[in-house]
């Protein structure tokens, strides 16, 4: 397991270069102490995954609680669960709508934040900051009273509206940090060159920032399609996945459900370490020509 | 202006929240209404009753956020520090890693708590286990106890406090580790007055990003996950009362109380960080 970086060659060779290791030569094993515990714990949080997984081919009944022999079947017949499918469509449609208004609403205010200087900053900095240091439950009741009181019927409507607010200000923290490292100066030669203030923004700033809002998406959607506490008080009558799992808990979860989730688990690891490994590729070329020119 | 819709729409789906929570929690019941109909009024009294009825589970609240937090602490900090600092230097490996501690954020939180009530269940391999080793007393439970609830907050918020102390690790000189040792410092030393030191932004945000959640969680305490009836927490008072029984005056009245004493914790702890370094 890659856990195990430090004691390959390369980073034995490394930690003996290191003058404390040096010290240390004699007891081998004091340096093991921590890849495997590195080990131990990853593995202690990959087991309720492993289980969610292994159980999404249990062929059960309508309770997937004891293990009844190896199936396909829940995989190739999704939908057939009630519910199951609805729920999870209801949760992709909340997560885009809401991804696409938090990341707007909160890239404009991180670039507003960092160029501009103004009196309110202070107020509006505990304002973003105050949505995160808020127990989920009470944005919950809060919202859901403040619908109660203007007599709004709560649905997806409703739910959009809540994930968007919890959003916002993730996304403000993860955009505001790329903005910071931008130079202006590639905006000032874009202006110079007469450019348009839409312009500029769409052929310079836009393009520059990209990676901290797709990071800030990335996250507003994880963020959404997860969450339950929020959505609980804000739902109605309609089940997001998650709501979903928390209603069948009473009486046992189908073994769609684990399909369901251990499809998205798989999707979205095999797009992070493809991700990672692609531009770890392209910084070893890039590396590799620049050695080359020298 | 750049600002104005988001901050618009903070004000008015996030302040006036606030504020409706607060008109709520005074509210007194319609004589001769319906169950769930309240009127105006400034029934203080809502305060001092749901307090006192709900005191343990606010205590409880705290006291499990606590300890899951302590425990998170100490179960990432070994976790971050070999990741930001001992594979420094393969990128590749350092990515992959995290990548295996962010891992849980893809599958739902609901699952996975379910999955371990399946584990530690009375028939599941954990409890069947320890009887066969007569290291468990045969009539006894993990699941609805306060251990599993901890044993649940702990597990789900690690990566949450796994990630700002990587942050901060991954950027921390090592020189200074090393000047220590080399004035014959010894190792506990070192890390008791270099390294935690260095890392204390990583620590703070990290409890918070823990506590704060956890003191306001109820599916690890709800009946239907690890908890039971002598587990509830403060959140499954909430959830109750507004939801079920629709008591939305105590519901309010209690999520009041514990924004409040989160705020004083959080503002204590925002005097040593400050917010324009959390934000």
């Amino acid at each position: 397991m890659s856990a195990l970086g430090s004691a390959t060659p390369g980073g034995i060779a490394r930690e003996l270069e290191a003058p404390v290791a040096g010290r240390r030569r004699g007891i081998r094993w004091r340096g093991l102490g921590l890849p495997i515990y590195t080990a131990l714990a990853l593995l202690f949080l990959l087991i309720p995954i492993a289980y969610t997984f292994v159980f999404s081919f249990n062929d059960s009944g309508k309770l997937n609680i004891a293990w009844q022999g190896f199936t396909l079947d829940k995989w190739l017949h999704v939908c057939d669960a009630q519910g199951v499918c609805e729920a999870f469509g209801n949760s992709i449609l909340v997560g885009v709508v809401a991804t696409v208004l938090a990341t707007a609403l909160g890239t404009a205010i991180a670039i507003a934040l960092v160029r501009y200087r103004f009196r309110a900053r202070g107020a509006i900095s505990l304002l973003l900051f105050l949505p995160m240091a808020t127990p989920e439950v009470v944005l919950g009741a809060g919202l859901a009273a403040q619908f109660l009181s203007l007599g709004v019927n709560k649905g997806l409507v409703t739910i959009i509206i809540a994930h968007t607010m919890f959003c916002i200000s993730f996304v403000v923290v993860t955009v505001k940090a790329r903005v910071a490292s931008l130079d202006p100066a590639l905006e000032e030669a874009g202006r110079d060159l007469y450019g348009s203030a839409t312009a500029v923004f769409w052929r310079i700033t836009f393009p520059l920032l990209l990676p901290g809002i797709a990071a800030a998406a990335l996250l507003s959607f994880a963020l959404s399609f997860d969450d339950f506490i929020i959505t609980n008080f804000n739902s109605g009558a309609v089940d997001t996945f998650p709501k979903f799992i928390y209603i069948a808990a009473a009486r046992g979860i189908p073994a769609e459900a684990n399909v369901v989730a251990s499809a998205v688990f798989v999707l979205a690891i095999v797009l992070v370490v493809v991700a990672q490994v692609t531009r770890a590729a392209r910084a070893a070329r890039a590396a590799r020509q620049a050695r080359q020119l020298r | 202006m750049l600002l104005l819709p988001g901050i618009l729409y903070l004000l008015l789906f996030f302040i006036t929240p606030l504020i409706s929570l607060v008109f709520t929690s005074f509210q007194q019941p319609v004589i001769n209404g319906d169950i769930g109909q309240y009127s105006a009024g400034f029934q203080w009294q809502n305060y001092t009753d749901s307090v006192m009825q709900y005191l343990p589970l606010i205590l409880r609240a705290f006291g499990y956020a606590l300890l899951a937090t302590v425990l998170a602490l100490v179960v990432s900090y070994p976790l971050a520090y070999f990741i930001g600092v001992k594979v420094r230097g393969y990128p590749l490996v350092q990515s992959l890693l995290l990548t295996l501690v962010i891992a849980p954020f893809f599958i739902s939180f609901l699952l996975r708590t379910l999955a371990w009530k399946q584990i530690m269940s009375d028939e599941g391999p954990l409890v069947v286990g320890l009887k066969a080793l007569s290291l468990f007393p045969n009539d006894g439970h993990i699941t609805g106890t306060p251990f599993a609830v901890i044993f649940g907050l702990t597990y789900n918020f690690i990566p949450f406090m796994t990630l700002p102390l990587y942050a901060v690790l991954e950027r921390m000189d090592v020189r200074y580790i090393e000047a220590g040792n080399d004035l014959y410092a010894s190792p506990f030393t070192t890390f008791r007055t270099i390294t935690v030191p260095l890392s204390m932004p990583g620590i703070v945000s990290g409890t918070l990003l823990t506590f704060i959640p956890a003191a306001g969680d109820y599916i690890n305490a709800s009946g239907d996950f690890l908890g039971s009836a002598q587990t509830s927490m403060v959140g499954n008072a909430i959830e109750s009362n507004f939801l079920v029984t629709q008591n939305y005056p105590v519901a309010a009245a209690l999520s009041i109380v514990l924004m409040a004493v989160i705020l004083i914790i959080v503002g204590f702890y925002v005097r040593r960080a400050g917010t324009e370094d959390l934000v």
